[in-house]
């Protein structure tokens, strides 16, 4: 096995993003797992199904009640680094419609500060149709800049200039009798499927049946989230034991 | 003292006698034991009748109290580790119940057990009962666990030594503390293999008390029939370096099977099978019936073979671990054993399987797959020679396992945690756990056990003002009740063969298989071969979880990297490797071929003595190399190769890679680690010092894909994650949330939570076998013995043969992914669309190697 810098020694800001362009604008794609459009000081993050953890709690498995403080913990630190005038979170922010009651206190106030120091947009998801009341920013079940339309579904077939949420695609590669997956960007140059940002939120493969009707064929990358971000193509990706 | 006639009945005496038996010692101590209302513990060997042993006592004291003056209920209750085990026996008692025409019901109660029968069983019990620990957790979870077992005598628990080294023997010693909390007079009887220390055993079976001397079970031991007639299979060809197929003693391995009646082929791992069996057909020339039998075939197939067996239609089976176990498979008379025994116990209950009867020897050939496993054949037939024993010591009770169980107890009734951490502490190997521990884990069974007391509100059990902790809901029980046990089972995928007309599209519609690890698929990439039933195969692609695969005419399949098996060897066989190793005199019991290695190695290198540490450099093409020679098993040494390698690195000698086996460790780097050893930048002295295993250890295992499938283990096992919820029943490869990433945010937010212990205790024993590593690292402090070298040794030869086709996993992932990042962007989207970037030039994050 080869020896590199692990994840946890290399600092966030020595790491590469990655650039791409969907309907000729210019977008970076950040190892977060964030969309940054520079022109339009504006950044986009997808899908953070916060308070994940209590849903699952009121059902019986308790997991760690930590998810939302370190999806926002994560998110407060490249809105510190990027300084964008804008911030849109594409839908799914909250698990679920009680996630808003469940905020625990920290949670928030750190949530408030961030509404509160960018204009911060709440794109309406399947999860989170309207946004919890009294957490600051506007709601929009969709957008436009320039060339680009945000909204959190994809919608099938082709669609010039859309960036969406909600599939949580992630990729595998096998090598050296390995086999590794990531959450990645989906994209080409006339759309873009963004990650899940959330710290428990899971993936989906980006060959499984649900992005079929998105791209053609395998004519797309994926840009998988490691140390850098790294843009594989779309053929030289493996599909998932685990489908559906 | 009683004598025989005393405590066997007439007409128990009759039927023996009848039957041309007379009863064995060891029975009628198992009998006079009952008589005293004594625990105890026999050992004896296969074929001793040992079940019979165990089961007599209650047959005789069933027979003497006629049905209908007993109150209904369950007397006996006997635990295997295998459904099949019970059933087997439940097979057996059949014959001493009718011979004897006696008025006791036999039954058994498993998970194939169907609804009706066993609503039946709970209203009119069987005098004597068959289950498994996990069944037996289910009863006693049940409210009405007191009624159903206050007739309970005797537990009888079947291959011990096999059921107490895992998790499963954590759950059942707190089912059998609980058990004792019913019916304090109960005994308790322990059958069990030969075993290194049968005190612990001993201890295993009673209740202890804290700061009071050890509570033992009486012992009865049945010494070993006659010494078996072990070998090593001599060979003409020459002695593979490396590898593990064996393929050189092919010739040797079926002359063997056609000089004998019957003959199992034990090896260490599936593809190990697969490849043998295939070779095995290759020159079987005289068609003999040979078959395969591998926890990864289909269940039909395996139980036709398992038929054929008992027919005696067969004439060898090659095989895995999956036979191992106590179940009488016939008239076996060889066992062939391939590949490194890997412990003198676990050879000796492998070689027990060669005829049953125990005043017979034995017959069993050893077939060692390279050099360094002739060594530790001729150490392990010694001791199969000797009757050394090196099973595990007793292993401390798991916290996942616990907190199972406390929501067990409390699905059956409120519990005081004061009584209730009384009884789980007289559990032996819970017998040391602290008061704080015990606390936690009912904290985290309540709530999830967090610093961060956000649950309370969704709490499972909660302490009412009686002090008494209760479950918060009905659904709560039948949440536990889908969800008992400790067997993870790796998720399975089926292997389905293709259908392919004419070339045509892939169908789906050929037969199955099998089914493989989903671990195992995961490494295959479309179009590589590996062998499965017999059958060189190439994978298609994986669909909905079936692996498709085709056939293929590939004669030599890219068989993926599987290396010798999960069982590290044991410490008592490296022991005897390193002395075997350092004393010259001792070298006549090897082959020549090996001793001439190791002459040709002591003079181009050296060898360590007994108690050093072989550590050789040397410059190859254009890297340095290290090899280093701990022999103490794959896990350990790839745990001391992710450390060193982090200190090699913070000593800029810039280390690319390492290959680690059970023997040896070899890595390489760009820096000359020779020359900064022999200048003591780094001494070796430093770089061994045992300080690695603090704050190294602690950085690697951040990251580690070890420890997380670690923790997805304890995880499942401690409720955490549901395997199955009521009304959606999952599947085990199904957890609806990926415990990788609750792993991640729990290290980082509350490292010294309750299950991040669990899954450390497990994998310092387990995939990271820290232990070891830190005995041996204590074991040659000072002892190091540093040789550089030009050239590569011969020592060094075998695992430098790995690199390359042994993979090891790390920390490298984003370097395999940089591997398969591409310049494709350039080449899929044209230079022109680039050149829209306002800079022009290529996309940051592209190689531009």
């Amino acid at each position: 096995m080869i020896f590199r810098q692990t994840a946890l020694e290399m600092h966030a800001a020595e790491a590469r993003p990655a650039e791409w362009a969907v309907a000729g604008m210019r977008l970076t794609l950040t190892v977060e797992g964030g969309l940054h459009l520079a022109e339009a000081s504006t950044l986009v993050v997808a899908d953070l199904h916060l308070e994940k953890g209590s849903a699952f709690a009121a059902r019986g498995q308790m997991l760690p009640p930590y998810d939302t403080a370190a999806t926002l913990k994560r998110l407060a630190a490249l809105v510190r680094r990027l300084k964008p005038a804008r911030v849109i979170a594409l839908g799914d922010s909250f698990h679920d419609r009680g996630a808003g009651g469940r905020l625990g206190e920290a949670d928030r106030a750190a949530l408030t500060a961030l509404t509160e120091a960018t204009e911060w947009i709440w794109v309406a998801g399947n999860h989170d149709p309207e946004p919890p009341r009294g957490l600051g920013g506007w709601a929009t079940s969709e957008l436009s800049i320039g060339p680009l339309t945000f909204r959190h579904a994809p919608r099938p077939g082709r669609a010039t200039g859309e960036i969406a949420g909600h599939l949580h695609p992630s990729a595998r590669i096998v090598g050296r009798g390995r086999s590794v997956r990531r959450r990645c960007f989906a994209a080409n140059g006339e759309r873009l499927v963004m990650p899940a940002f959330g710290a428990l939120a899971g993936g989906l493969n980006v060959l499984d049946a649900a992005f079929h009707p998105l791209f053609e064929g395998r004519a797309f990358h994926a840009f998988m989230l490691g140390t850098d971000v790294h843009p594989i193509a779309g053929r030289k990706l493996v599909g998932e034991a685990r489908t559906g | 003292m009683s004598t025989a006639a005393d405590l066997l009945p007439k007409p128990f005496a009759e039927w023996f006698a009848q039957r041309g038996w007379s009863p064995r010692p060891h029975q009628i101590a198992l009998l006079e034991k009952a008589s005293e209302g004594r625990s105890a513990l026999l050992i004896a060997p296969t074929g001793a009748g040992k079940t019979l042993a165990g089961f007599l006592p209650s047959l005789v004291e069933l027979a003497a109290r006629p049905k209908r003056s007993r109150r209904p209920g369950i007397h006996t209750l006997y635990i295997s580790p295998l459904k099949a085990l019970a059933v087997d026996i439940a097979r057996n008692l059949e014959t001493p119940v009718a011979g004897l025409q006696l008025d006791i019901s036999v039954e058994t109660r498993t998970g194939d057990t169907p609804a009706h029968k066993r609503q039946r069983q709970k209203l009119a019990p069987p005098d004597i009962l068959l289950t498994t620990p996990e069944q037996l957790a289910l009863l006693l979870s049940n409210p009405d666990a007191p009624r159903f077992f206050d007739t309970l005598e005797t537990v009888v628990l079947d291959e011990l030594h096999s059921l107490v080294t895992a998790k499963r023997g954590d759950l059942l010693s707190l089912d059998l503390a609980r058990l004792r909390q019913l019916r304090p007079s109960l005994r308790v009887v322990g059958l069990s293999a030969t075993v290194a220390e049968p005190d612990d055993l001993r201890r295993w079976l009673m209740p202890q008390q804290a700061d009071a001397p050890p509570n033992l079970a009486d012992l009865v031991i049945v010494k070993g029939g006659a010494t078996p007639d072990v070998a090593i299979l001599p060979t003409e060809n020459r002695i593979p370096w490396a590898g593990h197929s064996a393929v050189h003693s092919m010739d040797a391995i079926y002359a063997a099977i056609k000089a004998s009646h019957m003959v199992l082929v034990f090896v260490n791992t599936r593809s190990q099978a697969e490849r043998i069996f295939q070779e095995l057909w290759r020159i079987n020339e005289d068609a003999l019936p040979i078959a395969l039998h591998h926890g990864s075939l289909d269940v039909g197939q395996r139980r036709r073979v398992e038929a054929a067996m008992a027919a005696s239609s067969l004439r060898c089976v090659v095989c895995t671990s999956t036979l191992d176990l106590g179940i009488d498979w016939g008239d076996v008379d060889l066992v062939v054993n391939v590949g490194a025994p890997k412990g003198a116990s676990r050879l000796a209950q492998r070689i027990g399987r060669a005829n049953h009867r125990m005043d017979e020897p034995s017959r069993a050939v050893l077939v060692p797959a390279n050099r360094f496993e002739v060594m530790e054949c001729t150490v392990a037939l010694e001791a199969s020679l000797t009757g050394a024993q090196d099973t595990p010591r007793l292993r401390t009770g798991a916290l996942d396992v616990l907190a199972q169980h406390v929501l067990g107890m409390a699905c059956s009734a409120p519990f005081s945690a004061d009584a209730l951490y009384a009884e789980v502490t007289s559990a032996a190997p819970y017998a040391g756990l602290d008061r704080e521990s015990f606390d936690r884990v009912v904290d985290f069974v309540a709530t999830g056990g967090y610093a961060l007391k956000s649950y309370e509100r969704f709490a499972k059990i909660r302490a009412g003002k009686d002090g008494l902790w209760r479950i918060s809901h009905p659904a709560v029980a039948q949440q536990y009740r889908l969800n008992v046990g400790t067997i993870v089972e790796a998720p399975l995928l089926k292997v389905r063969l293709a259908s392919r007309r004419n070339g045509g599209p892939i169908g789906m519609g050929g037969r199955v298989l099998g089914e493989v690890e989903e671990y195992f698929a995961e490494q295959l990439a479309p179009g590589d071969t590996f062998l499965f039933g017999g059958l060189v195969v190439k994978l298609e692609g994986i669909r909905d979880n079936v692996v498709v695969v085709s056939r293929t005419h590939d004669e030599a399949p890219k068989v993926p990297s599987y290396n010798g098996g999960k069982f590290p060897l044991s410490t008592y066989l490296a022991d005897g490797v390193r002395r075997l190793l350092a004393d010259e005199s001792s070298w006549s019991r090897l082959p020549d071929q090996v001793s001439d290695w190791l002459r040709i190695q002591k003079e181009a290198s050296v060898l360590p003595g007994a108690d050093q540490l072989l550590v050789e450099t040397f410059p190859r093409g254009n890297r340095f190399y290290m090899v280093a020679y701990p022999f103490e098993g794959r896990l350990a040494h790839q745990t001391l190769g992710m450390l060193l390698t982090r200190r090699l690195e913070r000593a800029k000698l810039r280390p690319l890679g390492f290959v680690a086996s059970d023997y040896a460790l070899a890595i390489w780097g760009l820096g000359d680690m020779g020359g900064a050893f022999a200048k003591g930048n780094p001494a070796l002295g430093d770089l061994f010092a045992p300080d690695m295993l603090g704050d190294d250890l602690d950085a690697w295992l951040a990251e580690s894909y070890l420890l997380k499938r670690s923790f997805r283990s304890c995880a499942l096992i401690s409720g955490l994650i549901e395997r199955r919820h009521p009304g959606r029943e999952k599947s085990g490869r199904q957890v609806t949330i990926s415990t990788d990433l609750i792993y991640d945010v729990l290290r980082s937010h509350e490292p010294d939570h309750i299950l991040l212990r669990a899954t450390w205790a497990d994998a310092a024993t387990g995939l990271l076998d820290v232990a070891r590593l830190s005995d041996m690292l204590m074991r040659v402090e000072g002892s190091i013995l540093h040789q550089p070298l030009d050239h590569i040794s011969p020592l060094a030869v075998p695992v430098m043969l790995d690199i390359g086709k042994e993979s090891v996993a790390g920390s490298a992932a984003d370097e395999i992914i940089r591997e398969n990042a591409d310049d494709l962007v350039r080449e899929a989207m044209g230079e022109a669309y680039l050149g829209t970037f306002a800079g022009g030039g290529l996309p940051a994050g592209i190689p531009r190697s």
